[in-house]
């Protein structure tokens, strides 16, 4: 007999196709479940196995109410603030996420968003499809090289190291603030900056990789953003919470910042509409891991750690020990 | 001491313009005004230099009708197709261009062009500022990976080497075909190929990066597009004239092309308006070049071209 699985939220293809051959489940394919739907289906199927997404609040009110049959939650993403680990430790409940599958993806996003803030791909974008009357003149609409500036990286992890590693391919130099200073290996001759107030003002474009969390949450802000040189270029594909919007709204109106361009924000996808009002933004929908290779990749890792966990294996990318 | 006259038929960056404007009498166009031939011949009226733009033809009548006060001609640009080079030869005046100093600008455009083709960030773009975001979701505008896929350049000139050197540190795997095969040093790994169809064979993604003209026209036409692989992203920031637009509009709309990044097309400013119904798409309005370090280098190259021959040397830019 295969065993009982729930999906809350819709699955690529190859995924659906796994579940079909692999396990037990109503909807292979997934659909949107509230909390209270999600409680349903496992309690009358008698699931053993949740596969979940970052749209679902794991919380304790729900954990709590979850029937003793269901052995493993397993988020397909790599961020867990949607999961009460602590919750699901207290029950016992073993719950994993997907991390290393979204590195390279994530980091090939990080160097658009870079190119397209410097090339001001937004305002290229929207005169072509206003219909492009005219050619411009040799000092108009220019955007700014990326080869060879000054990349200053907000952790220096798994997805910073592919961003560095792409970066030298563009001549450009690596400076990075961490909580602790690499290994050289890691580092491949970045400059470590253990405050990142000091790294700052030698950014020509800055790119944020730290986690979220209440640690780091309005890293930038009016005082950070006013320490980068005239003209900087700042981008975001981590967490939008990092970021004060506020603060990075004032300094791209005023012209201190050259351009922005982001995958993320504070509200998603309710985020702050001045922000869409800018003519030097490059705004993109939390489209980090969005590729069919990664997210397959991402459903392969959850089904494979619900597959350790239904054998009697321990979990591979556990959340609690 | 009399500086020398530069006529300069268009508004140049500022910092080219204030260079100009230090070394020569520099005659600027501050409104930006288009200059037709006869415009130009007015204005280089006791002139000893010209520094004209692509947008501007610059035909044997009018070269034959320059002022004999006009020692050289420099044009902003590293392509020629507008003057009439022959011309220049029987009335004996050096023309000088700006080679090389585009080479990464247009490469990283190219960059740009694939990544944003392949990770569909023109539909991400126009939905978030369109207020039309729903929320995130596991399959939404799903694109394909760029990094670790078979790059194919069409054209490893030094534009198509700078866009190797930069897909090499996406893990790209580089494959090019030209008329010859590069030697080591320049080739750094990319894989030659003397046929078309296992050039295409090999190119899931494919960057259009060689010279326009008769002999490379519409090279990409169908029946080179389904020799493809399925689902392949086609960019081209090199010129217009490469692509047979209706054969990639109708393999973008079939799915044989996936995406497409564009930033030059036949007959622009004015382009195959099928192209902008389709969501797979991403156009640029050919800025290949455009940022502010490379347009200043164009132009004191330019400069450094023009001061040359008017100090009777030879430019390191002058057109053969």
């Amino acid at each position: 007999m295969k065993p009982r699985l729930i999906v809350s939220r819709q699955m690529p293809a190859p995924v659906a196709e796994r579940i079909r051959a692999e396990f037990d489940c109503p909807w292979p394919e997934g659909r949107d479940m509230t909390p209270d739907e999600v409680l349903h289906q496992v309690t009358t199927t008698q699931a053993e196995a949740l596969l979940l997404t970052s749209h679902l609040k794991f919380d304790a009110g729900l954990i709590g109410r979850l029937p003793a049959h269901l052995r493993i939650a397993a988020t397909c993403s790599v961020g867990f603030e949607h999961i009460d680990v602590a919750a699901a430790r207290a029950r016992a409940l073993p719950v994993t996420n997907t991390p290393d599958v979204l590195t390279d993806c994530t980091a090939d996003l990080t160097m658009l968003l870079i190119l397209a803030a410097c090339r001001r791909a937004h305002e290229y974008d929207a005169i072509m499809r206003a219909g492009w009357r005219r050619g411009y003149g040799l000092g108009e609409m220019l955007g700014l090289r990326v080869s060879g500036k000054r990349l200053g990286i907000v952790g220096l992890g798994r997805i910073g190291q592919a961003v560095a590693r792409r970066a030298r391919g563009f001549g450009m130099t690596v400076l990075y603030s961490n909580p602790r200073r690499l290994p050289a290996e890691i580092e491949q001759g970045a400059t470590f900056f253990a405050d990142l107030r000091e790294m700052l003002p030698h950014c020509d474009i800055l790119s944020l990789h730290a986690r979220g969390g209440p640690t780091t949450a309005g890293l930038m802000n009016a005082e950070t953003f006013a320490l980068l040189p005239k003209g900087a270029v700042f981008v975001n594909a981590s967490r939008g919470g990092l970021v004060d919007e506020e603060a990075l709204i004032a300094a791209l109106t005023s012209g201190h910042l050259f351009a922005a361009g982001l995958d993320v924000f504070h509200n998603e996808p309710a985020f702050d509409r001045r922000l869409a009002e800018l003519p030097n933004t490059f705004l993109i929908p939390h489209m980090g891991s969005a590729t069919i290779e990664t997210r397959t990749a991402m459903g392969m890792r959850a089904l494979d750690n619900i597959a350790a966990v239904l054998s009697g294996r321990p979990p591979i990318d556990p959340l609690w020990n | 001491m009399v500086k020398p006259v530069l006529l300069v038929t268009r508004r140049l960056p500022p910092a080219v313009e204030a260079r100009a404007s230090a070394m020569f009498d520099a005659r600027l166009n501050p409104e930006d005004a288009p200059r037709s031939g006869a415009d130009i011949l007015r204005l280089a009226q006791g002139a000893d230099a010209v520094l004209c733009c692509p947008a501007e033809k610059l035909d044997g009548a009018t070269i034959g009708a320059l002022p004999a006060t006009v020692k050289v001609l420099g044009t902003f640009s590293v392509g020629f197709d507008h003057i009439d080079i022959g011309a220049c030869r029987v009335r004996n005046l050096p023309v000088v261009n700006t080679p090389d100093v585009l080479s990464v600008a247009t490469a990283e455009c190219c960059m740009l062009l694939i990544l944003a083709a392949a990770r569909r960030a023109g539909e991400g773009e126009r939905m978030v500022r369109a207020g039309g975001w729903a929320g995130w979701a596991p399959t939404q505008l799903l694109g394909t990976q760029v990094s670790g896929r078979q790059l194919g350049i069409f054209g490893m000139g030094r534009i198509g080497r700078e866009l190797a050197r930069m897909a090499r540190a996406f893990g790209m795997a580089v494959h090019y075909r030209d008329v010859a095969r590069l030697p080591p040093e320049m080739e750094a790994g990319a894989i030659w190929h003397d046929d078309d169809a296992s050039f295409l064979a090999a190119s899931e993604v494919l960057s259009l990066n060689a010279p326009g003209g008769a002999a490379t026209r519409n090279w990409l036409d169908a029946a080179r597009i389904a020799q493809l692989p399925r689902g392949a992203v086609v960019v081209n920031a090199a010129r217009g004239s490469l692509i047979d637009d209706a054969a990639l509009i109708a393999a973008l709309r079939s799915g044989q092309v996936g995406f497409a990044g564009l930033d030059v097309y036949a007959g622009e400013p004015a382009l195959n308006p099928d192209y902008l119904t389709l969501e797979n798409v991403v156009l640029l309005p050919h800025l290949g070049s455009a940022t502010v370090e490379t347009r200043n280098a164009m132009g004191h190259l330019a400069l450094d071209g023009i001061e040359a021959v008017l100090a009777g040397r030879a430019p390191a830019n002058l057109v053969r």
